[in-house]
């Protein structure tokens, strides 16, 4: 049973660590071993590749962007949606299922053909090519995911919590802060890593809303077509230092999920 | 029953104001768009429901619609199952938790041109790792010429990228049940099957309704992945939805027509979705 167990854990993170090894791999060759055949390691491994995104602002830059719009937007999302979660798994009000169903329904807009609206809104504003254009139209997709994951940790806390604090006289918000939030902590870890995880990767909007002061790294990647065809290697460095922000995401809400066995005993 | 109280509202408000200057305006330009023609900025005329009509009725797109939900039903099938045995065979103590949870999120953190990248080169015959197995095991694999090939690639492409997510989302159901659930459940004797049935399974009914919904959905929009990958090809094997609206809209740049286009797409997404929606929630309250 155990065995049987490991097992499939073993086979399925082989299935997901060979294309990424394959990344690894491209990056530390040269294009003339990449293009030249099958290799299974680096025949002769360099670091130019990683020194061309480290010396030249075009790349560093895009990737300090990316960080700034990344971590605005988790930032944004999870400030507004605490409190929006809270009601929709504590109260009936007018119009919230609607309410609920709406904000859901903002994560199923094709993006492509928002392009040209959301090219021309943050234009108007005055927004584009800045981080906080791309924050904000992440938040059309982050925002309601990150109610809907929330309100799903948030509704599996007993009620009666919330009942004996207000008995005790504690008042809404310092309830909301001091008690509540901790015991949501891994639905909390959950939702930044999700916010994080969908702005990080997402192409089509970042691109669009930016052209040179905020340029972000995923936009910049595809600009490594030149002349002589795509640079391969370059083009997987980035994506190797792409990768780096989200593994330290994910290594700070390993913690939160871990936690997330508290959640039940209350 | 939970207590009925308008004030939450002031609690719903910010998320609101948010998502209506991202989501309202935008979609009211569309909405504007698709009833006219569009030539330049100051040459539009109102055309009504003629785009509409023309949609509906152009065999390109209701073939690419097809092709789109076929595609969206296998990821489903696919995704669905293997994550939730991925998320059941995760180590539940001691260095191999986090070391396991890192890894399985690694696909889901590339960005999505890279994923593309990752694929087109790894399948290649000549210098791809798979390519070449596939290949040198008698099959004769080519992802750029063979369509049955080109859609198996970029289905296992979203296998890779996407079943972590299912998984992680299951992991996190499967760690807020008690201990003392499955301490009754030993002290009962119940089978593996009955655990899961009984005990893992209604817990996991809040992140799987999650969990299908997003994946129905990206899969129903997916563009970057295959767009990178095959282009589209051979001939018209992989062109999903969002790639034809995005040739309309900014390669023939037929604003109008993609702006039609674009509102149909939606309200397909948003009925399909409206229904796993109900479905389960309806579960929920009889049960």
């Amino acid at each position: 049973m155990k065995l049987r167990k490991s097992l499939v854990m073993l086979i399925y993170l082989l299935f997901v660590l060979v294309p990424i090894y394959w990344l690894v791999n491209m990056s530390l060759k040269s294009n003339r071993e990449i293009l030249g055949g099958l290799t299974l390691w680096p025949a002769a491994p360099t670091l130019d590749n990683y020194r061309v995104i480290f010396t030249e602002p075009t790349w560093y830059t895009s990737y300090l962007n990316s960080l700034s719009y990344v971590s605005m937007n988790m930032l944004i999302s999870l400030l507004v949606a605490l409190p929006a979660a809270y009601a929709f798994s504590r109260y009936r009000f007018l119009g919230d299922k609607h309410m609920f169903f709406w904000l859901l329904t903002n994560r199923m807009a094709p993006p492509a053909v928002f392009l040209l609206p959301f090219f021309q809104l943050y234009s108007a504003v005055g927004l584009f090519d800045t981080p906080i254009a791309v924050a904000l139209a992440h938040c059309l997709f982050n925002v309601p995911l990150a109610v809907w994951i929330l309100e799903g940790f948030m509704s599996s806390v007993p009620k009666e919590i919330d009942e004996t604090a207000y008995i005790d006289g504690y008042t809404f918000p310092k309830f909301f802060v001091r008690i509540f939030l901790p015991m949501i902590r891994p639905g909390i870890g959950v939702t930044a890593f999700f916010c994080f995880m969908f702005s990080w990767v997402e192409l089509l909007l970042a691109r669009t809303l930016t052209s040179v002061d905020a340029k972000p790294i995923v936009s910049q990647m595809t600009r490594t077509v030149s002349a002589s065809g795509i640079d391969w290697g370059v083009l997987a460095a980035a994506g190797v230092v792409a990768l780096l922000p989200g593994i330290a995401v994910i290594y700070f809400v390993r913690n939160h999920v871990a936690k997330g066995f508290a959640l039940g005993r209350v | 029953m939970k207590p009925y109280n308008n004030k939450a509202w002031w609690l719903v408000l910010p998320v609101f104001v948010l998502v209506a200057f991202s989501a309202i305006i935008p979609m009211m330009t569309v909405v504007n768009y698709s009833v006219q023609d569009i030539f330049d900025p100051s040459t539009r005329y109102f055309v009504g429901t003629e785009w509409y009509r023309e949609i509906l009725t152009d065999p390109r797109l209701l073939d690419s619609l097809m092709r789109q939900f076929v595609y969206s039903f296998c990821v489903l099938a696919i995704e669905v199952p293997l994550g939730i045995i991925v998320a059941l065979s995760m180590p539940r103590r001691g260095l191999g938790v986090p070391f396991s949870l890192i890894l399985l999120s690694l696909p889901l953190l590339v960005p999505w041109n890279v994923v593309g990248t990752i694929w087109q080169i790894i399948g290649r015959e000549d210098i791809g790792l798979y390519g070449w197995t596939l290949n040198s095991l008698g099959l004769d694999y080519n992802y750029a010429s063979n369509p049955r090939d080109a859609w198996a690639t970029v289905l296992v492409m979203d296998v890779w990228h996407w079943t972590s997510l299912v998984a992680l989302l299951c992991y996190s159901g499967l760690r807020s049940i008690p201990d003392v659930y499955y301490q009754a459940a030993r002290i009962d004797r119940a089978s593996s099957w009955a655990v899961f049935r009984y005990i893992q399974l209604p817990k996991l009914k809040n992140v799987l309704l999650i969990a299908v919904m997003l994946r129905f959905m990206d899969s129903f929009m997916i563009y970057t992945e295959p767009f990178v990958l095959t282009g589209g090809g051979p001939g018209t094997a992989t062109t999903f939805l969002s790639q034809t609206l995005t040739q309309m809209a900014l390669g023939q740049f037929d604003l109008g027509r993609a702006a039609a286009f674009s509102l149909i797409y939606f309200l397909i997404i948003l009925l399909v979705t409206w229904v796993f929606y109900t479905a389960m929630t309806h579960n929920d309250n009889k049960g």
